[in-house]
């Protein structure tokens, strides 16, 4: 709906309980450090492809946490591995093992 | 007609391999792609063919590169290469001069003594006789270290040894047995009915004493001959399927083979070469530092080799090259380690569709940071400052929305998405017309050299800037500080960069030689190859190689990759890291 400009969002409600979390899983199992991950957004900062286009890898890793795969999905492949998130990081997440294991994964569904 | 029935074990052994192997190396070359095949037919018939040979001999035999390592080590490894080479060859001309004809069947003469009655003398048969135990007692003397070192391993130089599987030491205690028991048998016929010379006589003399020569002297040759045949039959079974393949591998490299992106019958080839002997291990510093003793190229390949799992050790390698500079057989250990990671992503044109297509200014010599540089932006204002200085007109290819190289995906088994980054890459850097590109990071300096095809020359920063200062557009001074050169792994051993950034750096500072320029220099820990080890292990890496160069007191830690210095400024805290870039400019 959009009105004069004007539009009415979508009601936004993750369901922890219907969502798949096996993606999730998988990631905290193949990249354990992505789980100290603190939010900062430092990779998403210095990102080579964020610079160009809508790519957030602070959310990316969120999606897959909360089990929002289909969206995850859609970005991930938009990564060009260059690395720079892993020095930026200040948690030391292994932010390239995240995104292989997100496709290893994605790989392995499909 | 000379034979006797305990020739057998050693003719039927013999026989056995040789076929073995003719089937196998004809089975791997037809399943070579044509063009590689038509590669070795061309270069059969040519120079390369006598490199190759030389090359057979320094390394196969002379064991030239071991020396490198250890001279202990080089000497036990000639010992038994070189060794045995002379003793058959010898033997072989011993026997013709004694038989005039050299047609007689291949025991006659590595069985000589036995056949040959001592007491009748042929041309030089004394110089013969005191050559063959010249070269015995130098195998023997080899056999010594070798136990040495399989018992205590630093005493030849080498802090850890390689862990074999039982069937190997099984091998290992029959060529061990090889050489003492042609020894034996030697000697106890000597001590019968002469011949032989200080070794032999001498020691069947001495046994004649006291032992019963007559009823030793028959069951010693057979157990020589047994053990020969033995040791044969394993061979193609065991690590020293090595001692073949190594040479058939010179030759196919020679004729210019190389290990592509798959592994394929090339990489088997390479694989069997592979004589385990262990460098690989020590040079490793995911050993040196992390204590890891399972994921050096001699057992990623025994793995392989051996259908065990190995997916752990594809990811665990920071490629740094470090082993494949030690390698005495020029194994392509990165490149096979690349063979086995896989694509696993589907990329397509679209997939980085988003990114825009750029058109650069047009000038002569074009500017690329990469990504790491943008990292580092003291390394592209001493490069932007060093232009100016220079009086160079330039093009930044990436200065704004500029993308990765593609070698960070390729690393990672990518290639297609790689591929993908490269053509949007290229474009740019033609668009430019340019005719140098000079770049900030050695990574994307070896792939812009290897892979990109350009047409144009490419240049490391640090090589351009020792044009410049050679060429007299710049003019730095030399300042009072002490340096020492930490080559980037994509830089000194992945591009053969290595005299030039040296040669930049001594002009404007007081480089420290250490131990660990030229190819033997560290891995700062921060590779992007590696997605199997932690940061923590990665500081650990990086904090051991800060240490070992902090050893020299030098001023400055200086380097020539913006990725080293990132990792390197994080953990060095007393020594100031730079850039050789931030070096020259300072001082101009």
């Amino acid at each position: 709906m959009n009105f004069w400009g004007y539009s009415i969002s979508e009601a936004r409600v993750v369901n922890y309980d219907k969502n798949d979390k096996a993606f999730a899983a998988y990631l905290a199992q193949k990249a354990p450090s992505s789980k100290l991950c603190i939010g900062c957004g430092g990779c998403t900062a210095t990102c080579t492809a964020g610079n160009l286009t809508e790519f957030n890898i602070r959310k990316l890793q969120m999606l897959v946490k909360r089990g929002e795969n289909e969206e995850a999905r859609k970005s991930l492949y938009k990564c060009m591995l260059c690395g720079k998130c892993l020095l930026v990081c200040p948690r030391g997440v292994d932010t390239r093992k995240m995104i292989l294991a997100m496709s290893e994964y994605i790989h392995r569904q499909s | 007609m000379y034979y006797d029935n305990f020739v057998l074990p050693f003719t039927i052994g013999i026989n056995i391999l040789i076929i073995y192997l003719i089937v196998r190396y004809t089975r791997w070359i037809r399943s070579f792609p044509k063009q590689d095949r038509k590669r070795i037919v061309k270069g059969m018939f040519s120079a390369k063919t006598l490199r190759a040979i030389k090359e057979v001999f320094l390394e196969c035999l002379v064991h030239r590169k071991v020396y490198r390592t250890s001279p202990f080590l080089g000497y036990m490894h000639m010992c038994f290469g070189l060794g045995w080479f002379l003793l058959i060859v010898v033997g072989k001309i011993e026997s013709t001069v004694y038989h005039t004809t050299a047609f007689n069947p291949p025991y006659f003469a590595i069985f000589f003594r036995f056949f040959h009655p001592a007491n009748e003398t042929f041309p030089y048969s004394n110089v013969f006789a005191f050559i063959m135990d010249l070269i015995l007692l130098l195998i023997l003397s080899g056999l010594l270290l070798a136990f040495t070192k399989r018992m205590y391993s630093k005493a030849l130089g080498m802090k850890k040894t390689t862990n074999h599987r039982p069937f190997d030491l099984l091998i290992l205690t029959v060529l061990w047995l090889i050489f003492p028991l042609r020894f034996l048998a030697e000697s106890f016929t000597s001590g019968i009915r002469g011949g032989g010379s200080f070794l032999t006589h001498t020691a069947g003399d001495f046994f004649s004493q006291f032992l019963p020569l007559e009823s030793l002297s028959y069951p010693a040759w057979w157990a020589y001959s047994s053990a020969l045949g033995l040791f044969f039959i394993l061979l193609p079974f065991s690590r020293y399927m090595h001692i073949p393949t190594e040479m058939v591998y010179i030759f196919l490299k020679n004729w210019g083979i190389k290990q592509g992106t798959a592994f394929n019958a090339f990489s088997e080839i390479q694989m069997y070469s592979c004589s385990r002997c262990g460098i690989c291990i020590d040079r490793c510093q995911l050993n040196t530092s992390l204590g890891m003793q399972d994921t050096q190229p001699v057992y990623f390949l025994k793995k392989i080799r051996h259908h065990k799992e190995y997916a752990v050790q594809t990811e665990n390698c920071l490629m740094c090259g470090r082993c494949e500079a030690a390698c005495p057989v020029d194994l392509k250990l990165n490149a096979l380690r690349l063979s086995k990671r896989e694509d696993l992503t589907r990329i397509t044109k679209y997939t980085y569709s988003y990114i825009p297509m750029v058109t650069p200014e047009r000038r002569k010599v074009a500017y690329f940071a990469g990504c790491m540089g943008h990292l580092t932006p003291s390394v592209i204002r001493a490069m932007q400052h060093l232009f100016k200085q220079a009086q160079v007109e330039y093009t930044f290819i990436d200065e704004k929305e500029g993308i990765c190289c593609g070698r960070p995906l390729m690393l990672s088994g990518n290639r297609s998405g790689a591929s993908v980054l490269m053509e949007k890459n290229k474009a740019a850097i033609e668009a430019s017309g340019a005719d140098l590109l000079v770049t900030s990071c050695p990574i994307c300096y070896k792939t812009f050299k290897e892979d990109y095809g350009l047409n144009i020359e490419v240049m490391h920063h640090s090589e351009y800037l020792n044009r410049l200062i050679e060429s007299g557009q710049l003019q730095p001074h030399q300042a009072d500080y002490t340096t020492v050169f930490h080559n980037p792994c994509e830089l000194g051993r992945g591009s053969h960069v290595c005299e030039t950034p040296e040669a930049a750096l001594k002009a404007v500072s007081h480089k420290i030689a250490t131990r660990y320029d030229g190819l033997n220099s560290l891995c700062c820990g921060g590779s992007l190859a590696n997605t199997h080890i932690t940061s923590t292990q990665r500081t650990k890496i990086a904090m051991d190689a800060v240490a070992a160069y902090a050893a020299y007191h030098p001023d400055y830690i200086v380097t020539a990759c913006p990725l080293c210095k990132k990792t390197f400024s994080k953990k060095s805290t007393e020594i100031p890291i730079k850039d050789i870039a931030e070096i020259v400019a300072e001082n101009c």
